[in-house]
């Protein structure tokens, strides 16, 4: 079986790679190109562990072919930070204790910076229902919807 | 390992030929969000997937003298931040945003929700109401579709194995029109519709309805475009007679199993409550007295 040679953008810079029809994006981040941020929880869209971004769009990439990432821009939970600078969602995950076994961390985190990249000052309500694709088995959420709500304060340049 | 080959055609044409070409199942992909999990659970076993999202016209949305085209693959995010869309056809739009999370919105379409063929699919019922056109093509060329002769069962459509559906047309409304839709889940977010209800309406001045197209999901094999629903309201203002008129039309529709979401009973019962508060939301958009989402 011949692979496809596929040529991306991955978190701001030029990439490349061979996989298979049936790979999806997140097989090929974890096991061809070795961004292993992204988990596999569920691998049919229900969990929100694998969520990437996709030329700005938030996705599952269990969901998502790696062939289909042809001409794309990704971006990963290993993007978001800006060198050894946690990003503020970063930040307030670990101050506010948002996780506790920290799987399910890097696809909210992500989803979080696709919401505020959105909507900059959403209501709680609003957070809730953005994220209701993420699951998290540990915190009972409420931990994360404030580090959340912190963070876009923060990211709106308020003092907190 | 079986081999699964993939093509990302630019042309429909091409697209065609090699859904024709193939010896085995050929599966059209749009966002994939069930199509990925059914390949994976190895319930379908494609010999290739045909990616349609490079097709010219495929995605976005465009306005002609009133009436939409909706290309096929069109995201959900896209198709709910349209605000054309939001204000001529509120309840295709709230149906389709129920369908999944935001990762899921991201992708899915009203092409794939219709030709996945669940009876329960979100999106479905909305575009019965809607009397939206399916543009589907094929080697025989392009041929125009109304959505509710595209499902066939579940899981089963009456497309061809070399067919697609390009885009939808939805019409030009007159004034006073306007529809919604509703589903019961036990939650509030990522469950799928116990019964689902899509009603489009358009009143006269009096606010006495003068059409009307109904649609229930999962409580048939198919989602149902129910007629005797419609004929309750022409002719009628939405009071108490004819709202239990609907409610009785909607039941007498219903034709549900019993299954884990719910007994044959109970989706029988929700299908007549839903029809009078879809219908509610719909008379009241339809007058200009409320736009806003139901959800």
């Amino acid at each position: 079986m011949s692979k496809s040679h596929v040529t991306t953008t991955i978190n701001g810079e030029a990439a490349e790679f061979l996989c298979e029809t049936q790979q999806t994006l997140l097989d090929v981040l974890r096991d061809v190109v070795g961004l292993t941020g992204a988990k596999e929880g569920c691998a049919s869209g229900d969990c929100g562990a694998c969520s990437v971004l996709i030329d700005g769009t938030l996705v599952c990439s269990c969901l998502v072919l790696g062939v289909e990432a042809e001409g794309k821009s990704i971006t990963t939970i290993e993007g978001i930070a800006q060198g050894d600078h946690l990003h503020p969602i970063q930040q307030k995950f670990l101050e506010h204790a948002a996780l506790q076994c920290g799987f399910c961390t890097p696809g909210l985190i992500v989803a979080t910076k696709a919401l505020l990249d959105e909507n900059p000052n959403p209501t709680e309500t609003e957070a809730r229902y953005w994220l209701a694709g993420n699951l998290c088995r540990c915190t009972g959420y409420d931990k994360v919807i404030r580090a959340v709500m912190d963070a876009a304060a923060v990211m709106r340049g308020e003092t907190v | 390992m079986t081999s699964l080959s993939y093509a990302a055609p630019t042309s429909v044409d091409a697209a065609v030929k090699l859904l024709a070409g193939a010896g085995g199942v050929a599966k059209v992909l749009s966002g994939g969000t069930d199509l990925l999990v059914q390949m994976r659970a190895g319930r379908v076993k494609p010999e290739i997937i045909v990616d349609t999202k490079k097709i010219p016209g495929i995605i976005g949305i465009r306005e002609e003298n009133g009436a939409f085209v909706i290309g096929a693959g069109t995201p959900g995010a896209v198709v709910e931040a349209h605000a054309g869309l939001n204000k001529a056809w509120p309840g295709i739009v709230e149906a389709l945003d129920l369908i999944g999370s935001t990762q899921v919105q991201g992708r899915c379409s009203l092409a794939g929700n219709l030709c996945n063929a669940s009876p329960a699919a979100d999106s479905v019922p909305a575009l019965y109401a809607a009397g939206a056109i399916a543009v589907v093509v094929g080697s025989k060329g392009k041929r125009e579709v109304p959505v509710e002769q595209i499902p066939t069962g579940p899981g089963r459509t009456s497309l061809g194995k070399d067919e697609f559906i390009l885009e939808f047309k939805l019409p030009a409304r007159p004034a006073n029109s306007s529809d919604a839709y509703l589903r019961f889940i036990p939650r509030t977010e990522m469950d799928i519709a116990v019964v689902g209800c899509g009603i489009s309406v358009t009143l006269d001045a009096n606010g006495v309805c003068t059409a009307a197209r109904c649609s229930l999901g999962a409580v048939a094999p198919t989602v149902l475009l129910v007629k005797e629903m419609a004929d309750v309201l022409v002719g009628h203002k939405l009071d108490a007679d004819t709202l239990a008129k609907l409610d009785a039309a909607a039941q007498a529709a219903a034709k549900p199993i019993s299954d884990k979401r719910g007994t044959a009973e109970y989706r029988t019962k929700v299908a007549g409550v839903l029809a009078r508060r879809v219908a509610a939301i719909a008379f009241d958009r339809a007058a200009g007295k409320a736009t806003g989402k139901t959800h």
